[in-house]
């Protein structure tokens, strides 16, 4: 064999194992990633029932109509979620009265007024950023401006108080900042999906922009809008932290009568149990986390109800 | 009936367009004014993070022995005792470790499970699954907390016994759990959106499925991918129950995943728990430590942004 003759013959080889055909191994390797894939998705389910299992065996048995009907108490076993029921309540009801004309009304200013203007990408940008933005930073956001700009500093000032310092209003306002721009997003997303040609019937027939919006666009658009603001409450109603950065009670052995009542909700409860070391306030926690899924998961089948049966195709 | 005769309607044919258009402009001003409340938190966070902020450090120099520096090069963070020390890093280590704990555990189990979702699954087993992920993403991260002390730490414990009750690794574990449906769902988009195409002209040239989508599909898909588990790491960072619940409040410099750390965001917790009044520099920490998470958060989003412009592939 010639240098030339072995220099060609290594070549080849070369060459050859770098298209080496070889499938039976190739295919195992499919094999073995294609499990590796599935098993990913088994772990992600297998976590959320242990999750749910642990969680459930823990708090059932604690379940009952006095822990629903009770105050937090020293002793765990008359301990029970009435005041962070009935805040969860008030909170949820006033972030939804707060999103929904501001986030509905932003949302058709930018898709259906504003075109293209500087404003609206300003907007946009900035809508972008904020979805960013750890939600305990909006807890200090909430605790500077709402608590004490429009709570303790005027009422040392002149003796008004606007917000009623660590409130359900100064709480709602921050947790309604924070999901504001899903109910834009979902609003902007469902106003899109309305075809133009029913504008151009409306503009035809002579009518304004917000005759046309209010008439025909919106009402075809609401049931998207709805499911969106329902999910935006449902991110806010398991909120923790902003609300504990704003001074949000851990004891509350009252129920709140107006908006200025201070306050405290289920998560924050929730959070107070599982940080005592007493293993019956554990089982506590547990309970209220059955309550708290159980709001959460009827308030997602709404919303999907909604989609399901008022969401009509328009072609 | 009768009653219905063209007088009796006729606004409807003689509209009032002078009050219209100014209904129009009324409704337009208001819903442009909505628009704006957007603009107004974004300038709310940085004004009242920054005012805090310049406070705090101008307070920080008129104490005995520091200066600005000692934010940033001081190894000791613990602003509530008598001696005080205000190194960040402290809690930035930490702050650090979970995220990065979380995202070792996010990144493999979401991306695959995005790769099954979009590749392998077939419609049926894909219908069940994504509503499952959801699930997952929809739950509270306090309920995650409880999981991860609770639940996971004993776990540890039981065949690590030195694992301390509060723990960096059990936080950063169940954080990666709460973090990965989020880029599951992501970058599942990303993936599926690679137009079926690209994936026919890499078997053509004889590829299997796996080449196909590990040379093919995942590099199409890198920007989107990219972005997701950026958004990933920005959500672990900025996380808090989990962290305050599990991790504990213990405010230690290094990368030791058995002891217990304290996260920025669990000091402000800690804090905003405690009786702090306003105006003194212990309150005015919490606004440091805000805007240094603030920055950090924003950094990443704006590299994110950056990165999916540079390198997004467009197919027509």
């Amino acid at each position: 064999m010639t240098i030339y003759e072995q220099g060609a013959s290594d070549k080849s080889q070369a060459a050859e194992s770098a298209y080496k055909i070889d499938l039976s191994h190739r295919y195992l390797i499919d094999n073995v990633f294609a499990f590796f894939t599935w098993l990913a998705v088994a772990i992600a389910i297998f976590v959320l029932l242990v999750l749910l299992w642990d969680v459930f065996s823990d708090g059932f048995g604690r379940l009952n109509w006095q822990f629903l009907n009770s105050f937090p108490s020293r002793k765990p076993e008359q301990a029970g979620i009435l005041s962070a029921l009935v805040g969860t309540i008030w909170v949820m009801v006033t972030v939804a009265i707060i999103t929904f004309p501001i986030g509905v009304g932003a949302g058709i200013y930018l898709e259906e007024f504003a075109g293209n203007t500087w404003f609206a990408k300003l907007v946009e940008v900035n809508i972008n950023n904020l979805a960013g933005v750890p939600s305990i930073i909006y807890g200090l956001l909430g605790l500077q401006v709402f608590v004490r700009l429009l709570g303790t500093v005027p009422e040392q000032a002149f003796g008004v108080n606007l917000t009623g310092g660590r409130s359900i209003l100064s709480g709602a306002l921050t947790l309604s900042l924070l999901v504001l721009p899903i109910v834009i997003v979902a609003t902007r997303e469902s106003l899109r999906a309305v075809p133009d040609s029913l504008r151009q019937a409306g503009y035809a027939l002579g009518g304004t922009r917000w005759q046309v919006v209010r008439e025909h666009v919106f009402p075809l658009a609401l049931p998207g809008i709805m499911t969106g603001t329902i999910l935006a409450l449902s991110r806010a109603i398991g909120e923790t932290a902003p609300l504990i950065t704003i001074g949000a009670l851990t004891f509350v052995s009252f129920l709140p009568e107006g908006l200025r009542d201070s306050f405290t909700v289920l998560p924050i409860q929730i959070f107070n149990w599982v940080s005592r070391p007493q293993k019956e306030f554990h089982t506590n926690s547990a309970a209220g986390i059955i309550v708290l899924l159980v709001v959460l998961l009827l308030m997602n089948a709404t919303a999907v109800l909604i989609r399901n049966k008022f969401q009509k195709k328009v072609t | 009936m009768t009653s219905n005769t063209p007088e009796s309607r006729a606004s409807i044919w003689n509209p009032n367009r002078q009050t219209n258009k100014l209904i129009e402009r009324v409704v337009k001003w208001i819903f442009g004014a909505f628009a704006f409340i957007s603009i107004l938190t974004t300038l709310g966070i940085i004004l009242s993070l920054i005012f805090e902020t310049i406070a705090f450090f101008i307070e920080l120099q008129q104490l005995d022995g520091k200066q600005i520096w000692d934010f940033f090069f001081d190894g000791r963070w613990t602003p509530l005792f008598r001696s005080q020390g205000f190194g960040i890093f402290v809690l930035i280590s930490a702050t650090i470790m979970t995220s990065g704990i979380a995202i070792l555990v996010a990144l493999p189990i979401g991306l695959l499970a995005a790769i099954y979702l979009s590749e392998y699954a077939n419609a049926k087993v894909r219908k069940v699954v994504k509503p499952v992920l959801e699930v997952l993403a929809g739950i509270p991260s306090v309920v995650f907390g409880y999981f991860a002390l609770l639940f996971v730490t004993p776990l540890l414990r039981s065949f690590m016994p030195f694992v301390e009750p509060f723990n960096a690794l059990s936080a950063g574990l169940v954080l990666g759990i709460f973090i990965m449906p989020l880029i599951a769902s992501l970058s599942e988009d990303a993936i599926y959106s690679v137009p079926q195409s690209v994936r026919d002209g890499s078997y053509a040239l004889g590829a299997t499925k796996r080449e196909t989508v590990l040379s093919v599909v995942l590099p199409a898909a890198l920007s989107g991918i990219v972005a997701s588990v950026i958004l990933g790491v920005s959500r672990a960072i900025g996380e808090t129950m989990v962290v305050t619940l599990a991790a504990g409040q213990n405010p230690r410099l290094g990368f030791n995943p058995f002891v217990s750390v304290q996260t920025m965001t669990s000091y402000i917790v800690q804090v905003s728990l405690g009786d702090t009044p306003a105006g003194t520099i212990e309150y005015k920490t919490l606004f440091a430590v805000g805007m240094t998470l603030f920055a950090i958060t924003l950094s990443l989003n704006i590299f994110s942004f950056w990165f999916v412009r540079r390198f997004r592939e467009e197919y027509e």
